[in-house]
């Protein structure tokens, strides 16, 4: 988990990141490293600090301690070179309602200072790479969800940085726009551009290359999404997981919990995620379902998703923080 | 240096379109200054006349209807009507038919006819200051008068005459110089208000969270939202002086390109300190709220009602921190007394110098980002 290496290599070094306000620490000791052209995927509950921490890599928050460089930069010691080198995209749709797509665009392009013919150049190209064109005299207060983020990424990728924030990009628009918005991330991403993303959809988390979990304040998940699923407390040794795909769920449930060598169960849709003992006979559960009057449709193995592995460890560290307490 | 002011052209621009954009707004906040001075122009006299006045003559013989003609004649008092007795005379005062009260004893005539001095009562209700000094004054007047006419012999000059002669506004009418000072108030409608929103604005709404993450330099931000204002402000000075010159006949003395030019700081600082009161304020209604605040001291503190040099010390320094006032001076001196630059250039020094401090404020408040989340 600890950050190494030569900062200047990285998109991002964090080392040891504190921010506190007043007596409460919102962020407490975080350290993590982007590498370039990565898609870093930054997950946490509501409230646990991950907008705290973005604010504190492009140098809006000071650092209460630790230290942070981005694209190189020291972000105490030059958080306007930081600002230049990144893009920024906040949680709220921060485009000016009351002027058009390509107003938007012409203000944020003149802001960063691009010449006349690059800004013209820089517009086009972001048209074009975003599908903005039909809706360029429209104003921005007409589009709906998925058009507003389309233009606010067009905003901030204007003066063409190497390495993106987006908070909560996809945060409140519909599933069509968002794996459009996906779509696009990955293209860009081809062109070597680093994204910094946070978002609570786990499906979103799956496409990263790399995920790190925040649970208030302290980093307790850092890795690819591969091998987080192969920590030990998520899959402990001596267990695998399986699937009970069965229409009698909550019947099915009920009944498995009972069953010696089953550790864990819950319900997925239409079927149960179980937690059992390695080389637990899988026909013998059937059989033993099957008696209680539950018709099994089938029973496989199963890799364990994300969600799985955040709903792990948040539970492993509350457990830790209550015992820690008494 | 162009560094200080990074991002001053890409905020002018987008201000520029916001208010295209909603140009019914800035049409009605041009308006709205142009009704009140039609209002407030034809409305408001500050000159006392007609007061009115019940007379109780007890006397009623020739020499006291003499007296009573006089009070008529001076264009101060308008007899209502005649009393019949004290009690009536002292009702129609505490019931405000009548602000004044004038009873002329039964011997007034025998006492005069003696070459006896004779007493006149003059009740005065005081409710109203401006009123009673004016009522106080004329018929004081009239009094000594009376009395120099009944001793000095018809051939006799009176030894010592005062001739007053007011120089600017010789007809003391109202507007010339109830206007100019008006100028000041009616301008803070286009500056102070408008500027007041600019920053918030972009606070509600998430922008400026935004704008921070880009190079824009503070200065190069108050700057750009201040400008496009300063046009509109400038403008509305122009609408302004010219009703005041045209539909109101106020003569103006002295140069209006002077006028023009020493008006720029004053729309200067207006506009620094709404910009001042929108990166204070969280929300736009405090904004509001805060704007409201600038009116009453430019009212009352400036000179525009009350002298300033009648003003308590403590009173009388807050006026030198307030814009208006020095404004008020530079208007009243051009239009009415037309001065020249040498004569005003001072207010127009203090006024800028006030603008910077204003601005200078309000940009470390940025650079410290405190007005951050």
């Amino acid at each position: 988990m600890a950050s190494s290496g030569n900062p200047a290599k990285a998109a991002i070094q964090a080392d040891g990141l504190v921010r506190r306000f007043g007596k409460v620490t919102a962020v407490d000791g975080i350290s993590f490293r982007v590498e370039k052209g990565e898609i870093f995927g930054f997950l946490g509950p509501n409230g646990s600090g991950k907008t705290t921490v973005i604010k504190m890599l492009i140098g809006l928050l000071p650092l209460s301690a630790g230290a942070a460089w981005v694209e190189g930069l020291d972000v105490r010691v030059n958080p306007e070179g930081v600002r230049e080198r990144i893009g920024y995209m906040s949680q709220k749709f921060s485009l000016y309602d009351d002027l058009t797509v390509a107003e938007n665009l012409q203000f944020y392009g003149r802001i960063y200072g691009l010449p006349p013919d690059r800004l013209k150049r820089r517009i086009d190209d972001i048209i074009q790479l975003n599908g903005l064109a039909p809706y360029l005299n429209r104003l921005a207060a007409h589009l709906s969800g998925g058009w507003k983020q389309r233009l606010a990424l067009g905003c901030a990728m204007l003066h063409e940085p190497k390495l993106l924030f987006l908070d909560e990009p996809t945060a409140g628009i519909d599933p069509v726009a968002r794996r459009q918005l996906w779509d696009l991330l990955f293209e860009l991403s081809g062109q070597g551009i680093t994204f910094f993303v946070t978002t609570h959809y786990m499906d979103e988390a799956e496409r990263c290359n790399h995920v790190a979990y925040i649970y208030y304040g302290k980093l307790i998940a850092d890795g690819t999404p591969e091998a987080l699923k192969q920590l030990p407390d998520v899959q402990p040794a001596g267990t695998e997981r399986i699937e009970i795909a069965t229409p009698e769920v909550t019947r099915a449930l009920r009944v498995a919990r009972k069953i010696p060598g089953i550790r864990s169960a819950t319900i997925f849709g239409e079927s149960i995620h179980a937690l059992v003992e390695e080389h637990f006979d899988l026909t013998d559960l059937r059989g033993k379902l099957q008696s209680n009057g539950i018709h099994v449709t089938e029973i496989r193995p199963l890799t364990p998703s994300l969600e799985d592995v955040f709903v792990e460890l948040t539970a492993k560290h509350q457990s830790l923080e209550e015992t820690a307490r008494d | 240096m162009t560094n200080l002011f990074r991002g001053f052209g890409a905020v002018f621009y987008k201000e520029v379109l916001h208010v295209r954009r909603d140009s019914a707004t800035f049409f009605f906040s041009l308006l709205i200054p142009l009704l009140q001075m039609v209002l407030l122009g034809f409305g408001i006299d500050t000159n006392v006349r007609q007061i009115n006045t019940i007379v109780y003559n007890a006397d009623g013989r020739r020499e006291s209807r003499e007296l009573i003609d006089r009070l008529k004649n001076s264009d101060t008092f308008h007899i209502i009507r005649y009393a019949e007795n004290d009690r009536d005379l002292t009702d129609a005062i505490v019931a405000g038919k009548a602000r004044v009260g004038v009873k002329v004893p039964v011997d007034y005539s025998d006492r005069l006819l003696h070459h006896m001095g004779a007493q006149v009562l003059v009740l005065i209700d005081g409710s109203d200051s401006s009123v009673a000094g004016q009522a106080i004054n004329v018929t004081t007047a009239i009094g000594l008068d009376e009395s120099l006419r009944r001793v000095l012999t018809s051939q006799n000059q009176m030894a010592v005459q005062m001739r007053p002669k007011i120089l600017f506004n010789p007809d003391s009418r109202s507007p010339n110089f109830f206007l100019p000072g008006l100028t000041a108030i009616l301008l803070l409608n286009v500056t102070t208000f408008l500027t007041a929103f600019a920053i918030v604005r972009e606070k509600e709404k998430g922008t400026l969270e935004q704008l921070f993450v880009t190079p824009v330099r503070p200065f190069g931000l108050l700057l750009g939202k201040i400008l496009p204002y300063f046009g509109i402000g400038f403008f509305e000075l122009c609408l302004i002086l010219t009703s005041m010159r045209f539909i109101f006949r106020v003569p103006i003395h002295g140069s209006v390109f002077l006028l023009a030019f020493l008006s720029m700081p004053y729309i200067f600082v207006s506009l620094s300190l709404g910009i001042l009161i929108s990166s204070k304020a969280g929300t736009q209604s405090e904004a509001m709220q805060l704007a409201f605040l600038t009116i009453l001291p430019s009212v009352f503190f400036s000179g525009y009602i009350f002298p300033r040099e009648t003003m308590p010390w403590f009173f009388r320094a807050i006026s030198y921190l307030v814009p208006a006032s020095y404004f008020i001076n530079i208007t009243r001196g051009v239009i009415l007394r037309g001065a020249g630059i040498q004569h005003l250039w001072t207010d127009a020094l203090a006024l800028f110098a006030m603008g910077i401090i204003l601005l200078v404020v309000a940009a470390r408040r940025f650079q410290n980002k405190a007005i951050m989340p």
